[in-house]
């Protein structure tokens, strides 16, 4: 009885959930005047003439592109990077380690806002605008501090023993990291590549500004697409559609990797 | 204080169990006095977890009954049965203090104020917890928060049994000896039903007043710890019983003589007349500490190669090739030990036969 | 456990330095710069000491902003947190339900923060918007456009909707890695389900609920993308928050100044604040462990 409850909460949840998105979607496969005329559930003439308009655009294909690519550029510079600190903090105590630990995650907390135009200045200085490595550099701002938070919890969740142990057998520190024990927390690295992931695609402020063209991520290319025609809602649905479904794909083919991370419990 | 009954009881994890293998618990039908010190012993994956489960009842066996005194209280969720379980780690409410932890059940059924403080103090003492009373409970060493898990069980005056699900795993050895006097002292206090799972055969031993061997699914002996030695009743008993375990040896009878391949050996007229109504593959099993060794042929001796020899302090471990088969003879310090080949005697009133796995009796 | 001291440590730690040094560091060198200058035209400025610290400490609209702020970042916690927990604890926790309330639950995480204010202003608008003329055809008035007040709830909703369900995916695998005995202990011991969420689940939710709260604390706080496209900071200064307010200062008056001076300040807030929630939530913790 208790249990059935609960899961029809849970599905009206989700319901609520999905409708905004839905919302959007119905939308989408409908034209402004349609739009505008009439309010229906669903869409009684479905058309694909959004969808058409934004496809005949070329800055499309290669705003999809060019997040990709500075997303999965800052996604392994986390990482890297993160993976030897995380260790560290979980491992080691050394002169100021509280201290830098609480200054990394300061950094998580810093108004996007107040770097940008240093940001600009910064990369104009040294030539990196409109290129994916200034707005993956950029990201690191908030994902570095963060991975190393994560992957930190799930170091200090493997006993100490067996770096002694393997130590004792004769394992240097690096092989020991790559042949051991990043294997034992691989669940941690694929929630941390997640977290980063995320966090790299959904943010907007930097990859718009510190991007001209060549490297123009999708929703800064959606925004445009949108101001140049006016406002025409079936295709801004249209466009917002599109730049959900990157991120849909990657949920479903990381669905299995996150129910195991989860499985293991700690995040 | 209850007797339980096992009543045909079975079990399996999955929802529609195709053969025997699927079933965790086989077939379990037996008595646990009231007031007795059992301990439950069995290998990694016997089924002895489970079948605890099933006396506390978190879990719900497949098939038969479990009764309390007579109840049927099968279908009884675990808070209903009077029951109190100690598990592998110990479990606490790491946010409350010792106190409160032993308050928590009482409180939850509802009990008296000052009745509460009575019993909590009672069984602080009994366990020597009273210094530690005001004191958060997650801070505590880990046999300090063994004894509070263990608390939570004795506070309840109507608890009709006590269920440890291996308890002693995260104790430090030293630390171990201590606790498991401590419960035979409660036993003899409150004459309380206790039941110890473990696959540990010292703290079976030492522990329990009876001693239930479980194996694949099956309750395979329920004995003394001397009937586990003397008398095992199958071979899984003789071997993972003592160390070493039983010699077994595969044989054929021809009269009162054993054949192991090439080796004769001599049967008593007790035995010879068992091993004449056995049926099935045949096994001789004998307790290496009843092998006696000489390096003069004698009168029963059968020849065997001696292939190592370890000394443990008090006695020595020979270990020995007797046509084709490996055995193990356990010697006491100062008996000389033959150097190559010895003579193996078996004595007639310590061998037992083997049917298929089980005493031939 | 004790961990190792070493001071050769501090080399596994000097890449992540370099990194946060690099896109941190100089710009907050910048930032620090700027604050303390009057440019008057490109490379032309005056030293003007704390002048614009003062001017921000005494700006009205910024101190508004402010309240409005903390008013919206302590409403999202409170909503946020109890119904994230709520949503785990109704979680099924074995079955094809897991994988499939896990995506569900991630979806909204991964939308693009200037989609997201999009999706809510075509589902919220009264003409075209299913919520919206749902709300009016019941005889309520409602537009976020025009009233402040329809303006928060619809920030309110969006924010929930967005980030409820991160919350949500972190008390789950908190609530994953108890272990199955401290259900059973309970039951023995006859707790309530009540009782058995307030003594075991809570108490070991601890380390994920603190990272969701700081999470969810500092995002809210610098919320910028959605109000931003939803309502633009209006009507009015209705949803003006600190991020709108700054951009506003920094490009739309061009007061780089000021902008500069307002950011640091920010900067600090949120920092203190994060720094007095880490302690609180650190003691706690170690009130249970001692």
């Amino acid at each position: 009885m208790k249990g059935k409850k609960k899961t029809i909460a849970l599905a009206v949840y989700f319901i609520l959930l999905f409708l905004p998105i839905y919302w959007m979607l119905n939308m989408s496969l409908r034209t402004n005047a349609d739009i505008l005329s009439t309010l229906t559930l669903y869409p009684a003439d479905p058309t694909w003439k959004n969808y058409i308009k934004i496809f005949t655009d070329s800055d499309w294909y290669s705003g999809f592109i060019n997040s990709i690519i500075y997303v999965t550029i800052n996604t392994m510079i986390s990482l890297t990077v993160a993976l030897p600190a995380a260790y560290a903090f979980s491992r080691y105590t050394f002169i100021g380690d509280k201290h830098i630990f609480f200054w990394l995650l300061s950094n998580r907390m810093a108004p996007a806002a107040v770097f940008l135009l240093p940001f600009f200045q910064l990369y104009s200085t040294i030539g990196l605008i409109d290129t994916y490595i200034a707005v993956a550099l950029a990201h690191c701002l908030f994902n570095v501090p963060l991975a190393v938070w994560i992957l930190e919890g799930f170091m200090s969740g493997i006993p100490r023993e067996i770096d002694e142990t393997a130590f004792i057998d004769g394992y240097s520190l690096p092989r020991f990291f790559v042949t051991i024990f990043i294997p034992l927390i691989r669940a941690g690295v694929g929630v941390t590549a997640f977290f980063c992931f995320m966090f790299s695609w959904v943010e907007l402020l930097f990859a718009r500004t510190l991007t001209v063209t060549s490297a123009k991520p999708i929703g800064a290319v959606m925004t445009r697409t949108i101001s140049a025609t006016g406002l025409d809602w079936g295709l801004m649905a249209a466009a917002g559609v599109l730049t959900i479904v990157p991120g849909a794909l990657v949920i479903w083919f990381v669905r299995d990797y996150m129910a195991k991370g989860f499985a293991l419990g700690r995040v | 204080m209850a007797c339980i009954e096992l009543n045909e009881i079975a079990h399996a994890y999955v929802r529609n169990p195709a053969g025997e293998s699927d079933y965790a618990i086989k077939r379990i039908h037996n008595v646990w006095d009231d007031g007795g010190a059992y301990a439950l012993l069995g290998p990694s994956g016997c089924g002895k977890t489970t079948l605890l489960n099933i006396i506390s009842g978190l879990v719900t066996p497949s098939r038969g009954r479990v009764l309390y005194d007579g109840r049927d209280v099968t279908a009884m969720p675990p808070e209903k049965r009077n029951i109190a379980q100690v598990f592998q780690f110990p479990v606490l409410y790491d946010t409350m203090t010792v106190f409160d932890n032993l308050a928590f059940p009482l409180r939850n059924r509802g009990i008296e104020k000052n009745e509460v403080i009575k019993r909590v103090h009672e069984v602080a003492e009994i366990l020597d917890l009273t210094p530690f009373l005001k004191k958060k409970a997650a801070g505590l060493a880990a046999d300090a928060k063994q004894k509070i898990s263990l608390g939570r069980g004795l506070v309840r005056s109507d608890v009709a049994a006590i269920l440890f699900d291996e308890p002693l795993t995260v104790i430090d050895p030293h630390l171990k000896w201590h606790l498991r006097r401590k419960l035979k002292e409660i036993h003899e206090q409150l004459k309380l039903t206790l039941i110890y799972v473990t696959h540990d055969q010292m703290e079976a031993l030492t522990f329990a007043e009876k001693v239930v061997v479980m194996y694949e699914g099956e309750i395979v002996q329920i004995g003394t710890p001397q009937d586990l030695v003397e008398n095992p009743e199958h071979t899984f008993v003789g071997y993972f019983i003592g160390s070493p375990g039983m010699n077994l040896l595969s044989c054929t009878l021809n009269g009162n003589v054993a054949h192991i391949d090439g080796a004769r050996i001599l049967l008593d007229q007790k035995t010879t007349e068992l091993g004449g109504k056995a049926r099935g593959k045949l096994e001789l099993g004998i307790r290496p500490k009843y092998l006696e060794l000489s390096s003069e042929p004698g009168k029963n001796g059968v020849p065997a190669d001696i292939k190592a020899v370890e000394d443990l302090g008090s006695y020595k471990i020979v270990t020995l090739t007797l046509a084709g088969k490996t055995l193990q003879a356990k010697l006491p310090e100062g008996k000389p030990v033959p150097g190559g080949t010895a003579w193996l005697v078996f004595p007639p009133q310590w061998i037992r036969l083997f049917a298929d796995g089980r005493l031939v009796k | 456990m004790e961990k190792w001291e070493n001071n050769k440590a501090w080399f596994l730690v000097v890449p992540v330095l370099a990194f946060v040094a690099f896109s941190a560091l100089i710009p907050l060198m910048t930032v620090v710069n700027y604050s303390v200058q009057d440019i008057l035209a490109p490379g032309e400025s005056v030293f003007v000491g704390t002048e614009w610290f003062k001017k921000v400490l005494h700006d009205y609209r910024l101190h508004d902003a402010l309240w409005r702020q903390f008013l919206f970042s302590g409403l999202v916690l409170l909503i946020e947190m109890p119904l994230g927990i709520l949503i785990a604890l109704a979680m099924p926790k074995k079955g094809w339900g897991v994988s499939f309330s896990l995506v569900t639950l991630a979806l909204p995480l991964l939308i693009p923060w200037n989609t997201i204010g999009s999706i809510w202003i075509i589902f919220t608008r009264p003409d075209i918007g299913l919520f919206g003329a749902a709300i009016n055809s019941l005889g309520l008035a409602f537009d976020h456009t025009r009233r402040p007040l329809d303006a928060w709830i619809t920030l309110m909703l969006m924010e929930v909707w967005h980030w409820t369900p991160l919350v949500a995916l972190l008390a789950y695998a908190g609530l994953r890695a108890i272990p199955e005995m401290y259900y059973q202990a309970a039951k023995i011991d006859g707790a309530s389900a009540w009782s058995t969420f307030r003594y075991i689940q809570l108490p070991k939710m601890r380390g994920v609920l603190t990272i969701a709260l700081l999470l969810r604390f500092m995002d809210s706080f610098l919320i910028y993308a959605e109000p931003f496209v939803l309502t633009g900071g209006g009507p009015g200064d209705a949803t003006t928050f600190l991020s709108i307010y700054l951009v506003k200062i920094a490009t739309g008056q061009f007061d780089l100044g000021m902008a500069s001076a307002f950011s640091l300040i920010y900067f600090l807030i949120v920092l203190l604040l994060c720094f007095v929630f880490y302690q609180v939530l650190q003691n706690v913790g170690k009130g249970a462990r001692i």
